[in-house]
């Protein structure tokens, strides 16, 4: 660790790479929490095998966690650096002017959606280590669905999430973007990779919040 | 028209600085921002008060020594204008101009507007130039073919005039978008790809030395650069140097 923040070229690189790791892990996300408004059978199918195969829980879920964790540590450490290196803050600073308010404030952002994962770990994470391991519950691929819907139910749970999900867009808004600057991607291709980057952050952020108001307006009555 | 001016005046680089209000009347439109602190000057001369220091000196926007942060933009709020060429036409009467020095730990005030930017230097002489023998065989160097692209485009990023508009302008004073452009200029071409390594690591580590900010990519230096530096050049940076620590 200590020899990637040595140089700030290698800097932006991991915050490059780690956040798109993120993206890619995103969007995996996201089509899996769609089956569970438009067929909630498979959603309980690929829950149950991402909740039990030994791969994604053994590999894949540690590896997503040390993303999760190198991505906002660095964001911390570059932060604290360049903060310093203004050294006296101005008395006048027009940063409007010539940059987007996303831009400048990806340590916000990223802080609202460090936040949400805390809630998010607690809501389903914690929930399903102790199922398995707490609990020792049996296997019961069927549950997932309705566990899901449920969580939804208070109004505070959803809008919680809803702005989350408006924050997690404004950051991905620069960051998906950027990534491919830090790597040093900038040619004629460029503008068509920063279309897509944008709809991509405003797309699966507000696929997110669909799925909570949906589950929040769609509750199972038995 | 009547100008409200807001300056830092600061004693020296151990004393600590502040804001001083001035009131300046008889400004001209046609007046460059440079006049109009003269004219200032002048007036606090007369009044045998001390006048207030800024850094300048072709007055053409080619040799990059003005500088200025105004109501928090560097060369103030015109595009691709260094301090002397902004005019006073720019702003209304009745304005508060707020007038600081640039902003940044690797460039450390000397005297109120006046800053130290030899921090740029330093980097220039980690490797900002291509090593030529010029004991009588100097090889010319139209002699070597270069395809027009190239040489066009290593020519924008010469004309960085390194005034340091980019650090003051971003968040985090990076210089990424200053050393890019030395990095640049010599990448594209072949005479300096021989030395392109040794360069890139070299820059970059002195750069980071000097205790520059990290770049986020926010953009705003090539906004504010008063010679259109495009942040192009800070992907080549990063190109460089990911190849040139692969190579070792």
């Amino acid at each position: 660790m200590s020899g990637l923040i040595k140089s700030s070229i290698a800097r932006k690189l991991v915050m490059a790479l780690s956040g798109l790791f993120l993206v890619v892990f995103l969007t995996q996300h996201f089509v899996i929490n769609f089956t569970s408004v438009i067929a909630p059978e498979t959603f309980n199918q690929w829950s149950h095998f991402m909740g039990y195969n030994p791969l994604v829980q053994f590999v894949l879920q540690p590896i997503l966690i040390a993303g999760v964790v190198i991505h906002f540590v660095m964001g911390f450490i570059l932060e604290a650096q360049n903060k310093s290196a203004r050294g006296v803050s101005y008395v006048k600073y027009n940063g409007g002017a010539n940059a987007s308010w996303m831009s400048r404030n990806m340590i916000y952002t990223g802080l609202v959606v460090l936040a949400f994962l805390g809630l998010h770990f607690y809501d389903f994470w914690v929930h399903e280590m102790a199922y398995k391991y707490v609990e020792v519950k049996a296997e019961d691929p069927t549950r997932y669905h309705a566990e899901t819907v449920e969580k939804f139910a208070p109004i505070w749970r959803t809008l919680l999430y809803v702005v989350s999900f408006v924050l997690l867009s404004l950051h991905l808004w620069h960051g998906f973007a950027s990534s491919f600057q830090s790597m040093g991607v900038n040619n004629k291709y460029s503008p068509v990779i920063q279309k897509i980057a944008k709809i991509f952050a405003v797309v699966i952020p507000l696929g997110f919040a669909f799925i909570a108001i949906y589950h929040h307006l769609n509750p199972i009555t038995h | 028209m009547k100008l409200f001016l807001k300056i830092w005046r600061q004693k020296d680089a151990s004393t600590k600085g502040q804001m001083v209000d001035y009131t300046l009347d008889g400004v001209e439109g046609d007046m460059s921002f440079l006049e109009m602190l003269d004219i200032l000057n002048e007036d606090l001369i007369n009044k045998g008060e001390e006048p207030v220091e800024f850094d300048h000196d072709c007055r053409e926007g080619i040799c990059g020594t003005c500088s200025l942060q105004i109501n928090g933009e560097p060369h103030g709020p015109d595009r691709l204008v260094t301090t002397c060429q902004l005019h006073m036409r720019k702003f209304n009467d009745g304005d508060t101009i707020v007038i600081e020095p640039f902003r940044a730990k690797a460039f450390p005030v000397i005297k109120d507007l006046i800053v130290d930017r030899s921090s740029f230097d330093r980097i220039q002489q980690a490797g900002g130039y291509i090593s030529v023998n010029t004991s009588g065989n100097t090889v010319d160097a139209n002699a070597i073919p270069i395809e027009k692209h190239a040489a066009d485009s290593a020519m924008d990023s010469a004309t960085c005039i390194g005034c340091g508009a980019c650090v003051a302008a971003c968040k985090n004073a990076s210089a990424m978008l200053f050393t890019s452009a030395k990095v640049s200029q010599f990448a594209q071409l072949p005479q300096g790809r021989v030395e392109a390594t040794d360069r890139v690591m070299n820059m970059v580590r002195q750069m980071d030395l000097e205790g520059f900010g990290n770049c986020t990519n926010t953009g705003a230096c090539e906004v504010e650069c008063p010679k259109g530096i495009s942040l192009e050049n800070i992907a080549r940076m990063n190109r460089e140097y990911l190849a040139a620590s692969v190579k070792g």
